[in-house]
């Protein structure tokens, strides 16, 4: 076990620093800070003075020392905009971002758990179907259109939920459901083949020949085996529920790192696009180490196959 | 992001798509769900035909567009502005989906904004497959350091929610049709190159290449006219799924006000516009938004159908 966590770590090290050259790169390689900066119509001597002045002048593997180095130690310069650190303007909004992301989770799993479990054990049902349709129109639902249907219709139409902002439970229904709407098609999916295939295993037809009530096959023997492959994937998709978190976010006015990213773009502040892209980069890795090491902990093939 | 990622991933990639003949392995014999499987299959099949006649209609009213639209879409009637669909009190035949908030007609404007999305939607996963199936193609076939680099690069990639990256990418560059179509067809390979990577894995033991290495063949016709042609059905079904995410990610931008910009149609803006008179003009938001829905709705039944047909291994 103790070889198997030192080798997650190692390999957690490698992705964020090749998340950090990412997102170096795209401001420095793709783009140019300094035209970023200045107005279009500084002069010539202007755009020289500053690129001394930030150090653009020297080569590229210098300024990501640099820019990884103040990165390390929290540092990702002043936000060009509100002049405050970036880091901490980031850091503010982090919370609101986690709270929807485990409020989306919980809303998800709750739809697709239930549905997920259901729809393989009656197979090819009128209830599956039901099911596989669900999930099909879900997952071609553009969430941030679902947002605003929801709006209209229970925030202008009924006038029961408040349309935007933070603060009461009222506020997190909308967008947990939405959030929720984008992660459970492909839990639903996940957990019904999961359940699929290990119903078909030996250790199902032995509980059942042992004379073993069907509820309890289901619940002990089937559902625990089916969630290794459920959390698993469940930690891969993370990225992606964070990536719905953004979508729902600006939709709901949601004062979370998503809206601030997308006000700092607006207002061509990259210091902060910089840093909130490089923080949920690592906290997504950092969940998906967590998982890992969750499987690890209840599946011994895993970290001992490996 | 482990060294067990690539184990776990493959399965796991498989179990999404449903497309691994070896992963899932064909139900015993005396299965009793043996027909109603097929019968499913068949019935998916069928939706995907279903759905493919819908999507030529979608295809062409976007190419004829200027034949169809009863308006132009840019024509500004202010004395227009925001009347209702025709079904409702204060509608017009003149405008079946109502107008915007200068007049525009609404039926027009989403079928001209059908020719961005599908444009985007065509070029970028073309673009995202070409890379990544030539990446899957070679860390599968010659493995070692070249493997271990582009795994690494996918699990970094994929570790990145594609929405942050696009938009990362579209604040430096700015938005443009075609930024839109670079970064959304840079940024969307991984996922072709993890599939592909898993598949030339196990096609590389196979015996015909065996066979083909024994005759001399060079690696290059061995990866290109061995293995690629057995790769075909998967990469048809991602590609075809990928669209649809990419049409909606498009949106997307574009609803933010970081992709097409106005007052060129796409969907997405004209939701993003929409969203401003949602109080008082519900239709401006939702027929766009329906739209969208419609469309990668359509082209994911014919993935699925896809996915059943060139598949026979499947077991669901």
């Amino acid at each position: 076990m103790k070889r198997y966590v030192l080798r997650q770590l190692l390999q957690l090290v490698v992705v964020v620093i090749g998340i950090s050259m990412l997102s170096f790169a795209i401001l420095h390689v793709l783009g140019d800070p300094v035209l970023l900066l200045l107005p279009q119509n500084a002069g010539q001597e202007e755009f020289e003075r500053y690129r001394t002045l930030l150090g653009l002048d020297r080569p590229l593997p210098v300024q990501y020392w640099r820019f990884a180095s103040r990165a390390v130690q929290g540092d990702f310069g002043r936000s060009w905009y509100a002049d405050t650190p970036a880091f901490r303007l980031v850091l503010e909004r982090m919370s609101p971002t986690i709270y929807l992301t485990l409020a989306g989770l919980g809303v998800g799993l709750l739809i697709a758990l239930p549905l997920g479990i259901l729809a393989a054990l009656k197979r090819h049902s009128p209830a599956d179907t039901l099911c596989t349709i669900l999930a099909v129109a879900g997952q071609a639902m553009p969430i941030f259109w679902l947002g605003i249907m929801l709006i209209i219709v229970f925030a202008v139409w009924l006038r029961v939920l408040p349309a935007s902002g933070y603060g009461t439970w009222q506020h997190f229904i909308m967008p947990a459901v939405t959030l929720g709407a984008f992660l459970a098609p492909i839990t639903m999916r996940l957990v019904r083949s999961g359940v699929v295939e290990v119903m078909t295993r030996e250790y199902i037809t032995t509980a059942r020949a042992k004379g073993l009530a069907e509820r309890l096959v289901v619940a002990k023997h089937a559902f625990r085996n089916a969630c290794i492959p459920v959390i698993t994937v469940l930690g891969l998709q993370f990225g992606q529920l964070l990536g719905g978190a953004i979508v729902t976010e600006t939709v709901f006015a949601w004062p979370g790192v998503a809206t601030l990213t997308v006000e700092s773009i607006r207002n061509q502040d990259f210091p902060v696009v910089q840093c909130a892209v490089v923080l949920l980069a690592t906290l997504i890795v950092v969940v998906n180490l967590i998982i890992d090491l969750i499987v690890g902990l209840i599946d011994p093939r895993i970290r001992v196959g490996a | 992001m482990s060294a067990t990622r690539p184990e776990i991933a493959a399965p796991e990639a498989a179990l999404e798509l449903h497309i691994s003949p070896r992963a899932q392995t064909a139900p015993p014999l005396g299965q009793p769900a043996r027909r109603e499987v097929l019968l499913a299959r068949l019935s998916r099949v069928k939706w995907g035909v279903v759905a493919l006649g819908v999507m030529l209609l979608i295809a062409a009213s976007a190419v004829l567009a200027p034949w169809i639209a009863p308006h132009n879409p840019l024509a500004v009637d202010i004395r227009n502005r925001l009347a209702p669909p025709s079904w409702m009190e204060g509608g017009s035949a003149r405008h079946p989906l109502g107008t915007d908030q200068i007049g525009r007609d609404l039926l027009s404007r989403v079928i001209y904004g059908g020719r961005v999305s599908l444009l985007i939607g065509v070029t970028a996963v073309g673009i995202s497959a070409t890379i990544g199936v030539l990446l899957g193609l070679g860390a599968g076939y010659f493995g070692g350091s070249l493997d271990a680099v582009i795994t690494t690069l996918v699990n970094v990639m994929l570790s990145f929610p594609f929405v942050l990256l696009a938009l990362a990418v579209v604040a430096v560059l700015g938005a443009s049709l075609i930024n839109m179509i670079a970064v959304l067809g840079v940024a969307g390979w991984p996922i072709y190159t993890r599939v592909i990577r898993a598949e030339t894995l196990a096609i590389r033991e196979r015996e015909f290449v065996t066979a083909g290495r024994a005759l001399g063949m060079s690696h290059r016709r061995i990866v290109f006219r061995q293995i690629l042609p057995n790769l075909g059905s998967v990469i048809v079904v991602i590609a075809t799924l990928q669209v649809a995410q990419v049409i909606i990610l498009e949106s997307f931008l574009s609803f933010l006000g970081l992709g097409i910009q106005p007052p060129t149609p796409a969907w997405g803006n004209m939701l993003g516009e929409g969203r401003v008179y949602m109080l008082n003009s519900w239709w401006i938001a939702a027929f766009p938004g329906l739209a969208i829905f419609i469309t990668t709705l359509t082209i994911n039944l014919i993935g699925n159908g896809l996915r059943d047909w060139l598949d026979p291994h499947l077991t669901l």
